[in-house]
């Protein structure tokens, strides 16, 4: 059991005891470091994380399908439309059920929208603790013109709760096109900016270049996946590897590097942020008009205009959405692992379904949480300013690290 | 590196798998169920570790790529068990592209099973949090401490039988005056 007095009697003499968060403006989100330091050589490290425990995979079992959707927004809050998307597909692959093509093809500008905010947080706050405040506030700029965008299409900007199981909330504004195309322009001369800021610079570079590398083994090992990931080498990217959505039809390459270190990762997170703005052009080509919905409505909600509209729509959005044995989507009795490609790596749903109307168990599988161990093995031997360059390229989200 | 490089899902190398871990684990595998986009086989706990270290040394299969473990609690489900829990593992090879599933059943009584944290360093942190969420021993394990509840937990909450607004932990909480800084009375 952990108690201060013990923690202060085990001191070294000749080493300093450092105490990093979970309350520290240099840690993303409530993580804890507790180091032992030598000069500013770091030589012991340990890491502490469950502060902002929730108990999201308790409460699902506890909620229906579409329940938990809500709970999904809070997963990784920078990017709360990949979550929402990645929980609807998976539910969507336990029941065996196809979205229509306009739901995929708007899921798959949402959620390479939310790529590029997540991605555009992440590079600005990293340079921001390497001393270079200028270049967040471009990024914030971007940032919120997309969560501008978000709150046009869902209603809010943080929490979206945008899909259904077997669908969306609602179809997407008027003017959402013309709007997305106006921001890609903006986000390409940011993005210009931050490599004409950044790739060259002297001090950038001594902080970021062959500072805490990851090895392909060693990122393999951990499981670490997305752009850390590739940016060690690991050549799995999920929209590659079993294309969901329409990506198949997409053009887009995938970002690597070999080097594994801070850099690799802050180009790899700034090249996917230009293939992403590809790949919504390319996707906008394709938005057609037509159903957002799975055509059987036993299996998903029915559009809100027609529930207050016409009785049989009412019929079955209470059958939804009643408490109780006979109502809401009855899936097989299987359990089924699906993975959707989030900004930060593989979001996996081990989803067990018992055939009620609530999941047996849902087993998120954040990123954040499989990527963050590696940090004690990068900082030992390391300098202690490296940990804020190494934490930054790590974007570990509390929310997701925690659940 | 250029995209020629990346995985990609080869369903037909499904039968190159089955068919060498059948030949390997014989009458060890409980069962096999064909996913939508992988295969899941059911052992032993005991047994796990061994067929795990058996997809990731074997030159043909080479399962080097650690995804995910975690654990299910079977206790209220409608379809039979072999036992109450279940601790799944899943690995992805990139020489072959596919990905596969390990169940391992754990006991009721003495839930407990040999540790793949030496195998996959990413085991280290996801086995804690079966621990800490399940309670499932995992033997051999460098540091088997709580990581997601507090360390001084009682229980562990992800079980079927264990509340979904707790035992009275929250309740429980000493409240301290604002000022004085002296417990108040009860809670």
């Amino acid at each position: 059991m952990y108690s201060y007095e013990q923690e202060i009697v085990e001191r070294d003499e000749n080493t300093v005891h450092m105490n990093v968060g979970p309350s520290h403006p240099a840690m993303h989100g409530t993580l804890r470091v507790k180091m032992e330091v030598k000069g500013e050589r770091i030589i012991r490290i340990q890491q502490e994380i469950g502060f902002l425990h929730t108990g999201f995979e308790k409460l699902g079992e506890h909620r229906s399908y579409n329940q938990f959707i809500t709970l999904t927004d809070r997963l990784n809050y920078f990017s709360p439309l990949s979550n929402n998307i990645g929980f609807a597909l998976a539910c969507e692959e336990l029941i065996g059920i196809t979205v229509p093509r306009r739901c995929q093809v708007i899921r798959t500008i949402l959620a390479e929208m939310s790529r590029l905010a997540d991605h555009s947080l992440c590079v600005g706050a990293m340079t921001m603790d390497l001393g270079a405040f200028t270049s967040i506030l471009w990024t914030f700029v971007e940032r919120e013109k997309l969560y501008d965008v978000f709150e046009a299409v869902t209603g809010t900007r943080l929490t979206t709760s945008y899909t259904r199981v077997g669908g969306l909330a609602f179809d997407l504004p008027a003017d959402f096109e013309k709007r997305v195309l106006q921001i890609l322009d903006s986000m390409e001369k940011t993005l210009d900016n931050l490599r004409n800021s950044f790739y060259q610079n002297r001090i950038f570079l001594d902080r970021t270049e062959g500072i805490g590398c990851i090895s392909k083994e060693m990122a393999q090992s951990y499981g670490i996946t997305g752009p850390m990931g590739r940016a060690s080498g690991v050549p799995y990217d999920i929209r590659k590897y079993r294309p969901y959505l329409i990506y198949g039809e997409l053009d887009f390459n995938v970002p690597m590097y070999t080097t594994g270190d801070t850099l690799a990762r802050y180009k790899v997170r700034i090249d996917e942020m230009e293939e992403s703005i590809k790949l919504v052009r390319q996707a906008m080509k394709l938005l057609e008009p037509g159903p957002i919905n799975y055509e059987d409505q036993k299996r998903t909600l029915p559009d809100k205009t027609s529930t207050y509209r016409d009785m049989e729509s009412l019929i079955h959005h209470f059958k939804l959405v009643m408490p109780g044995e006979d109502h809401g989507i009855h899936p097989p009795v299987i359990d089924q692992y699906s993975s959707t490609e989030a900004p930060n790596g593989e979001l996996g749903w081990h989803l067990v379904s018992d055939g009620t109307s609530n999941p047996y168990r849902v087993r998120i599988r954040p990123p954040s949480f499989i990527n963050y161990p590696v940090l004690s093995k990068l900082l030992e031997g390391a300098m202690l300013a490296d940990l804020v360059a190494i934490l930054g390229s790590f974007n570990i989200i509390a929310g997701e690290l925690d659940r | 590196m250029s995209n020629a490089d990346l995985i990609v899902f080869k369903p037909e190398n499904h039968l190159a798998v089955l068919a060498k871990v059948e030949a390997q684990m014989g009458e060890r595998i409980l069962g096999r169920e064909e996913k939508s986009h992988y295969h899941q086989f059911k052992v032993t706990g005991k047994d796990a570790k061994d067929l795990v270290r058996f997809l990731r040394d074997d030159p043909a299969l080479r399962f080097t790529n650690f995804i995910d473990l975690t654990a299910v609690d079977y206790l209220r489900y409608p379809v039979a068990q072999p036992e109450r829990y279940a601790v799944i593992t899943t690995l992805l090879s990139p020489l072959l592209g596919v990905r596969v599933q390990v169940k391992a059943f754990v006991n009721e009584g003495d839930p407990r099973l040999p540790t793949l944290s030496d195998l996959f360093e990413g085991a280290n942190w996801t086995e804690r949090e079966v621990w800490d969420l399940y309670g499932i021993e995992f033997q051999g394990h460098p540091d088997l401490k709580r990581i997601l509840m507090p360390d001084d937990y009682e229980g562990h909450p992800l079980r079927k039988d264990y509340p979904l607004k707790g035992r009275g932990e929250r309740g429980n909480f000493p409240v301290y005056h604002a000022t004085t800084r002296k417990p108040e009375g009860g809670a």
